[in-house]
């Protein structure tokens, strides 16, 4: 769906739903996600669609994704950090709750 | 991660693009003790984000982006330099009106008294609520500028670009010169050509490099032979994706596949915190925004808060730095930094630069109304993406009695997801307005309270700096009957 | 002038449940609401449904106002009834953490057996974690009433308010009284949008309803306050009761929609004349502190909302209930202090049958007007 004007500058890697993607440090979450071809970030609570960033400024909560444990998380907010474990969030996410 | 977490500020200005630094700079310049929280982690703001590690660059991204964006280097250079401290990655969930300013910074929130606020909060693309505008692959037009100007990512499958305004223009050939595989641009706005050329003849000798820049981005998509189309009543097609667009042109449907539709209807306010603060608003009907009201320096009806940039009304960039320093110079006034002359006299060639900038922008304002934003709603589209409520259910509840915004918030829950009613506030109040037939200025907005940011439960309970003193005492016989309810 | 017989002044969910029960004994009664139906304490509140842990004054009023939520069909119709996202007999439960707390309770449960009241059960920790699997150790257990719940509260208020205009009641939004006078022909009540006369006026007028004794010179206490809560995101479905502290301040629930409302004495600022109140983020610590402490489940949870209701408040925290102490044809129905929404589809009908009928089946001496002085300072109590 994207591609870099520079590939190779993806030195951090993040995990996302156990899948290893390479990206740019100090970039988004959503910024990586969107340049390795996510694009289901999470599904909704109520009907259980599919969504993926909307607006890239944190405004229409679409993004939300779980990172490193943490439900609810604006994945078009937070900076990459190598190592990063990111799941989609599907319906309400997990809270930490089976 | 620890942070510094700051007790107090004599001004706090809560964004970091060309306002809220353009206010910051000016105000430690004058020696107000001044801070700036930011969402972002670099000063620019949206419209010159990621500028410090761009601009220098003498590459394609540079090259795609243009001089204009580069320009807003001076901008945060100055800012570095004034003395003014910046807050990155800061969340501000409340501002209230005694000038208390909650952030979140890496996942503590602390409250900071201020004793004025600038909110410098910018302005947000206003939401297109086409059928299918929820699907993946449907992304606000300024989202993929984002992900240019803060990744250098550019879109390498089929894309769409729709709505109305500059942007839409600007965007287009940004793509173009990323040999992004642009299909086609399709222009919603209900202006002609000859009608727009009319309405620009006055504007000609002081605007002539403005417009020639539009005429240039358009002769630029003719010549990668980019088809223009006129449209309405867009539909976005697609089974858990995007898979094209549906438009009426020419008296036909047209229908072109895509992989990525990018929509644009201009850009509103995001005015999430003056509403919270319940500050006087009025309707914008040329911009067909809300828009707080504010004296000729910003000031709002809430005592210590002002606003400026396009959080009070769309002005444009230009218009922000301007408003910025209006804005500071009532702060260095209100502080006891300047006197009231000084104020006066610094603030008259930013009044004079701004009034040439509004000409400009009534222009836009008039040529590029967003038509397809604001066109009735089908009933089984999305008004509230995020608890998923559509404009029928709403126009059921209307039909049933419902005469008010938050009662229809109420019973629907539509306002009441994560994106605390940003993505939905207008949609919902158009409906009601079309269901009583009355206008957005009788209907209101959403009755809004802290957080304005979503905010973690254990961030709160760790709230550094709370007045943990702060409780009224109940005049009751006996127990607290607010603790079992 | 409109001329009707009853004139129910506020339209909370009493107002709206008195105008609905009146209309069902063949009354035409017209309730004036000066905003929106449920716009204050009504609409904005933590929905609990809850016998548990009541002035015992209230007690018989809670019973029948329970036996009511079970049959909500009966009163309201099928699909009134299911708008109201009535959630019963998943209990209330009351958590205590210290030995003082636990002593209370047993305390409690014995006096309430003395009155003849077997409702509220003492439960020990291996209870209390059965019924609420999430709660922290360090909780020793409780009290629990089996038969409580919850419910959404601005749609059971709109459902009252759609059942009454069923039954030929009006509800007139947005119209304020601004005057209330007694003559020859009964009551003369004008308002902002036109003048009503009526036999017989109620007066559910919640944080203001003092402002309309006093239009007839009989005093109340004006204090009010505006309790907060805080709504999460919604979250995976964890626990089925309602738990409240008993010492600490501790309230919450898991809606139907998955968002955790919680409470616990977190006071707003009310502004009576401005019609709403402010959240104070620093008075928010220490509930959502407790929550933290005693569900570790809730550490991850995202407040998206705060809300604050306007809400009377009298000394004694128990309503007024009965005939106004200086005028015929005036019933009071107020000062519901926090804890109204339960009572919510009974008041009405008591009310109805003070009006009908000239008696209530139900015990409410405790809730007369007499027990203000004519300053509306609360007497005190009889030796």
């Amino acid at each position: 769906m994207f591609r870099r004007l520079q590939p190779d500058d993806s030195s951090a890697t993040i995990y996302f739903d156990g899948r290893a993607i390479r990206c740019r440090p100090g970039e988004s979450v959503a910024a990586a996600l969107l340049a390795a071809g996510v694009d289901r970030f999470r599904t909704t609570p109520v009907g259980g669609a599919g969504r993926m960033p909307y607006c890239m400024i944190g405004v229409c909560f679409d993004c939300l994704v779980e990172i490193d444990g943490q439900a609810d998380r604006q994945a078009c907010l937070v900076p990459v950090a190598d190592g990063m474990t990111v799941r989609s969030q599907d319906g309400t996410g997990r809270f930490g709750i089976q | 991660m620890t942070h510094l977490q700051r007790e107090s500020c004599e001004l706090a200005i809560v964004g970091g693009g060309p306002a809220g630094l353009a206010a910051a700079t000016l105000a430690a310049e004058l020696g107000v003790e001044t801070v700036l929280f930011d969402e972002q982690s670099a000063p620019g703001g949206q419209v010159y984000r990621n500028v410090e590690a761009n601009a220098p660059r003498h590459d394609a991204l540079a090259a795609i982006l243009g001089g204009d964006y580069a320009g807003g280097l001076a901008l945060v250079r100055a800012f570095r330099a004034s003395g003014a401290a910046y807050e990155p990655e800061s969340a501000v969930w409340q501002v209230a009106a005694s000038g208390k300013v909650g952030v979140s910074r890496g996942g503590r929130a602390y409250l900071t008294r201020a004793q004025r606020v600038v909110l410098a909060t910018g302005a947000m693309e206003r939401p297109v609520p086409v059928p299918g505008w929820t699907l993946p692959g449907v992304m606000g037009a300024g989202a993929v500028q984002t992900l240019m100007k803060a990744s250098g990512i550019v879109p390498d499958r089929p894309v769409v670009l729709a709505g109305c305004g500059p942007l839409l223009y600007l965007v287009a050939v940004q793509l173009v010169r990323a040999n992004a595989p642009l299909v086609a641009v399709v222009d919603t706005s209900a202006a002609t050509l000859a009608g727009t050329v009319r309405a620009a003849l006055p504007l000609l000798p002081a605007f002539a490099g403005d417009l020639a820049k539009g005429l240039s981005w358009i002769a630029t998509l003719k010549a990668r032979r980019i088809p223009i189309h006129k449209g309405s009543r867009l539909v976005v097609e697609g089974t858990g994706r995007v898979e094209a667009v549906t438009f009426d042109s020419g008296g036909r449907r047209v229908r072109i596949a895509t992989s990525l539709l990018l929509l644009h209807e201009g850009v509103i306010p995001n005015n999430q915190v003056t509403t919270s603060l319940r500050c006087k608003h009025v309707w914008n009907v040329a911009q067909a925004a809300w828009r707080p009201e504010t004296d000729p320096f910003g000031a709002t009806s809430s005592a210590r808060v002002a606003v400026a940039g396009d959080g009070a009304g769309i002005g444009g960039a230009r218009a922000a730095v301007h408003r910025g320093r209006l804005a500071a110079l009532d702060a260095a006034f209100r502080l006891g930094r300047i006197g009231r002359d000084e104020r006066d006299a610094r603030a008259r060639p930013e009044r004079t630069a701004l009034a040439r900038e509004a000409r400009l922008r009534a222009f836009l304002d008039r040529v590029y109304r967003p038509a397809e934003a604001v066109r009735p709603l089908d009933d089984d589209t999305l008004a509230c993406r995020c608890e998923e409520v559509s404009a029928g259910e709403l126009r059921g509840l209307i039909a049933e009695g419902f005469t008010d915004l938050n009662q229809l918030k109420s019973f629907s829950r539509c306002g009441m997801g994560q994106c605390q009613g940003r993505m939905c506030a207008g949609t919902v109040g158009r409906i009601l307005a079309e269901g009583l037939a009355t206008d957005m200025a009788a209907v209101g907005h959403y009755r809004l309270r802290i957080p304005v940011k979503p905010l973690p439960l254990a961030e709160l309970a760790e709230l550094g700096h709370a007045d943990r003193n702060d409780k009224p005492v109940l005049e009751v016989a006996d127990g607290d009957p607010s603790q079992r309810i | 002038m409109t001329r009707t017989d009853v004139i129910v002044i506020g339209g909370g969910i009493h107002g709206c449940c008195t105008a609905l029960h009146l209309a069902r004994r063949g009354l035409k009664p017209i309730v004036l609401e000066k905003n929106t139906v449920g716009r204050h304490a009504s609409g904005v509140n933590a929905g609990g449904v809850r016998q548990l842990m009541r002035h015992t004054a209230e007690i018989p009023l809670s019973m029948a106002a329970m036996d009511a939520w079970e049959r909500l069909d009966a009163l309201l119709g099928p699909e009134l009834a299911a708008n109201c996202n009535f959630v019963g007999g998943v209990g209330q439960i009351g958590i205590a953490e210290s030995a003082q707390e636990l002593a209370w309770c047993r305390e409690r449960v014995a006096e309430m057996r003395a009155l003849g009241y077997d409702f509220e059960e003492l439960i020990d920790a291996d209870e209390l974690k059965r019924l609420v699997p999430s709660v922290a150790d360090i909780c020793r257990g409780g009290i629990v009433s089996r038969r409580d719940g919850h419910a959404n509260p601005f749609r059971t208020t709109q459902s009252f308010r759609l059942r009454a205009e069923q039954l030929g009641a009006r509800i007139l939004e947005r119209t304020r009284v601004t005057g209330l006078e007694q003559g020859d022909g009964g009551w003369t009540v004008t308002t902002d949008r036109g003048t009503f006369g009526a036999d017989i006026v109620v007066n559910c007028g919640g944080a203001w309803a003092w402002q309309a004794g006093a239009m007839v010179g009989e005093h109340f206490p004006k204090s009010h306050f505006a309790s907060t809560l805080m709504v999460t995101s919604r979250m995976p479905h964890f626990i089925d009761p309602v738990v409240i502290g008993i010492d600490r301040v501790l309230s919450f629930k898991q809606t139907e929609a998955g968002t955790v409302v919680i409470g616990g004495g977190i006071l707003g600022d009310p502004d009576l004349d401005a019609e709403t109140a402010e959240t104070v983020s620093d008075r928010m610590m220490e509930s959502a502190a407790t929550v933290y402490e005693f569900f570790p489940i809730l550490r991850q949870a995202t407040i998206v909302r705060t809300w604050a209701g306007l809400e009377a408040l009298m000394p004694d925290v128990i309503p007024v209930i009965g005939p106004s102490r200086v005028a015929s044809g005036l019933w009071h129905a107020f000062g519901f202090s926090g804890h109204g929404f339960q009572l919510g589809p009974i008041v009405g009908s008591v009310i109805a049958d003070l009006i009908v009928d000239g008696v209530s089946p139900l015990p409410i001496a405790a809730f007369s007007p007499t027990r203000f002085t004519a300053e509306g300072k609360l007497r005190p109590p009889a030796q």
